[in-house]
């Protein structure tokens, strides 16, 4: 099927339509399960969720090879699924257990998989930018050809971490990609109420490094953008920018009164829901059908209810272990010392 | 009885008082301020339309607008810079750090600039500034959200660090603070700001220059602040259960910290017990412990015991993080220790 985009056709088969609509619906039952756990108090900390934000996780993260690496937000558990690391992993961490990909340190704001690549989520704004720096320089020094994708918000860019690493990125040539999330608001300040310019092709462009801004709630439109971004910096050509335009339909953390916005302004985003209307445009193009849709909503929600039962009956890290891992091969007497 | 006994006494015997949140105390200090002061503005991340990370300036940029009520864009180091420029220039600016954990970003400007800008410019330019921020751990916000670095900041010669852990200390100390023409950090640790307590209706700035002794006993000397108060009185009822007479002081300000308090404490009981919900190694616990050994070793009875968060990252998991921090049973514990008992 190809599908008429603002800027230029893309193609999608029936197999990779169904697979990015079903990333999307996992993730979004993923997190639909936790805000349940949290008003249930069984899930605790802060918990931001994505939900509207999916087709941006969707649509990049499976163009990026096993060797790439990805860091994080807070706001990461859409990139975490996607990346692989499984939603009972996800799920148990945020249980505080044992068998969480963070083993029950890290919760919702901390996913972390070695294996899958995934440096992190980083609670602090701006906080993952100069990791990312490094994990792109190691690369670059050794001659790999991975990409480090580094996740940020809008509010990010504000930070002088996004500034200082803009410019060395550019400097180095470093294989970085910047996919600056911009769903509008940093908490409860809009955009244009915190930074002068809000153009950030403009900025990047201070930088001379090359942008490009998608509408980040078509993930056909993220994935051709990303692929696009990604050729360039493997082809050895330096860091990207990449703004997803975004919003989230949920409170900043599991709750605020949304005293900065408007009711209407959301219910506006709500009608370019990532996935109803990729949804819809799926079922227009008789690509897929109804049943096939509902399949995968069932299949999403088979499997968080059994990440949710797989948490549960995790158990948890006995309290003797709680000073490990300050030092790496230190026993826990060791570590009290 | 001491002037401390006194202020207590006074405080409960106030013919008019009012419930309020530690959170509506913090508010009325910041209401207070900007009403009383031309020159003082707030200035911080979501402190105006957000109303504040913990609410507690909600409703301020209502009442004083948006150029006294002041929302930042997420820059630490920017408008922590800002504020000490505009103290520098004839403003007193109160700069709100959302948490002790952001203030890290700041802490160049922090150290480099605001601590030593009298020093270097030979008693020219001093900087009569705020910096409010919350502190402290045990909501499950895991290892980059539950610092208590105050005893950190109490290191930096030229910074005075406040620790409010009572509804009249968060109201009142502000506006002290505002009076000295130095930085001040105020310290509020996060977990109290939801809880009650009454306060007298009339207030006034409050003293920042000594310790308090909030329950009296001759046994043992158990020494805290901030949001360990809480959990050490109670340990304090604990050990009184079994015939224990526990000293209870809360330090408030931690840099300078108020040797005499303590040191008339431990010439009384002989025995001491810090409460920090800081790290052990290079604490303010360790800094009181050796002022006393420096001070008052020939009259302890016992060597000094501390009760600390354990030397790790704080987890995320309820249970580890409990383990994690001081606790009313090993205060009591270590309370027993040094008694012998
Ligand atoms: C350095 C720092 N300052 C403040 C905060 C508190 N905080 C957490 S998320 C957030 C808003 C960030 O907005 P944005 O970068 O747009 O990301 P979004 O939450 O919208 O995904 C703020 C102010 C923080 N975690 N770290
Ligand atoms: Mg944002």
């Amino acid at each position: 099927m190809t599908i008429q985009l603002s800027h230029e056709p893309v193609t999608v088969d029936r197999d990779h339509a169904l697979q990015l609509l079903g990333e999307m619906l996992r993730i979004r039952r993923f997190e639909e399960t936790c805000a349940e756990l949290y008003m249930a108090a069984r899930v605790r900390g802060f918990v931001h969720l994505c939900i509207g934000q999916e087709a941006i996780s969707a649509g990049l993260i499976p163009l990026l090879t096993p060797e790439d690496r990805i860091v994080s937000t807070y706001r990461e558990h859409g990139h975490a699924l996607a990346r692989g690391i499984s939603a009972n992993a996800c799920m148990a961490e945020m249980f505080g257990k044992v068998d969480g990909c963070s083993r029950g340190r890290g919760g919702s704001m901390h996913l972390f998989d070695a294996q899958k690549r995934f440096y992190g989520g980083n609670a602090i704004v701006g906080g993952g930018l100069p990791l990312a720096v490094g994990t792109a320089l190691a690369d670059k020094l050794q001659h790999e050809p991975n990409v480090t994708v580094c996740f940020f918000g809008d509010g990010a860019v504000a930070e002088g971490e996004f500034h200082e690493c803009m410019n060395l990125a550019a400097l180095w040539r470093l294989p970085l990609l910047f996919a600056c999330e911009n769903n509008l608001y940093a908490m409860g300040t809009a955009l244009e109420r915190a930074q002068a310019q809000t153009d950030r092709l403009v900025k990047a462009a201070g930088y001379h490094v090359p942008a490009e801004s998608v509408d980040g709630m078509d993930v056909l439109a993220v994935a051709s953008a990303a692929q696009r971004a990604i050729d360039f910096i493997r082809a050895g050509n330096g860091p990207y920018l990449l703004e997803l335009r975004t919003y989230r339909f949920r409170a900043h953390s599991m709750y605020d009164p949304e005293l900065y916005r408007d009711k209407q302004e959301v219910e506006q985003w709500k009608q370019r829901d990532p996935i109803d209307t990729f949804a819809a445009r799926l079922l227009q193009a008789g690509l897929v059908t109804d049943a096939e849709i509902e399949q995968l909503r069932q299949a999403a929600a088979d499997e968080m209810a059994a990440a949710v039962a797989f948490a549960e009956a995790s158990p948890l890290e006995p309290v003797e272990q709680l000073t490990r891992w300050v030092y790496s091969d230190a026993t826990p007497e060791e570590q009290e010392r | 009885m001491n002037s401390t006994h006194v202020a207590l006494a006074e405080a409960a015997t106030a013919q008019t008082t009012t419930r309020l949140t530690f959170r509506e105390a913090a508010r009325a200090g910041l209401r207070d301020a900007l009403a009383r002061d031309e020159r003082v503005f707030l200035m911080g991340e979501d402190v105006g339309h957000y109303g504040g990370c913990f609410a507690v300036s909600l409703g301020l940029l209502a009442e004083f607008g948006p150029e006294r009520v002041r929302d930042t864009p997420l820059s630490e180091s920017a408008f922590v810079g800002a504020g000490i420029g505009a103290a520098l220039a004839g403003m007193r600016p109160i700069v709100e750090i959302m948490t002790v954990n952001f203030s890290l970003l700041a802490l160049d400007q922090i150290l480099n600039n605001a601590a030593t800008i009298l020093h270097m410019s030979g008693g020219q330019f001093n900087v009569p500034l705020v910096i409010r921020m919350a502190t402290g751990g045990g909501r499950q916000l895991a290892a980059q959200h539950s610092h208590s670095l105050e005893g950190w900041y109490a290191h930096i010669p030229g910074l005075r660090v406040l620790t409010p852990a009572t509804h009249e200390d968060v109201r009142g100390m502000l506006w002290t603070a505002l009076e000295d023409p130095d930085p001040v950090l105020i310290f509020e640790n996060a977990a109290l700001y939801p809880v009650e307590a009454s306060v007298p209706v009339e207030w006034s700035p409050v003293d920042i220059d000594h310790a308090v002794v909030r329950r009296s006993g001759s046994d043992v000397t158990l020494i805290t602040y901030g949001g360990s108060l809480y959990k050490t009185l109670q340990a304090a009822d604990e050990l009184a259960a079994h015939g224990i007479q526990a000293d209870v002081i809360d330090l408030r300000t931690l840099r300078p910290l108020d040797d005499a308090t303590i040191f008339e404490s431990i010439a009384r009981t002989h025995r001491a017990v810090i409460i920090d919900e800081g790290w052990r190694s290079g604490g303010i616990s360790a800094e009181i412990g050796m002022r006393i050994m420096e001070n008052r070793f020939y009259d302890l009875d016992a060597p000094v015991e501390r009760v600390c968060s354990a030397e790790v990252p704080m987890p995320y998991a309820a249970h580890l993080e409990q383990a994690a921090l001081p606790q009313v049973a090993g205060i009591v514990a270590a309370a027993r220790r040094v008694i012998g008992g």
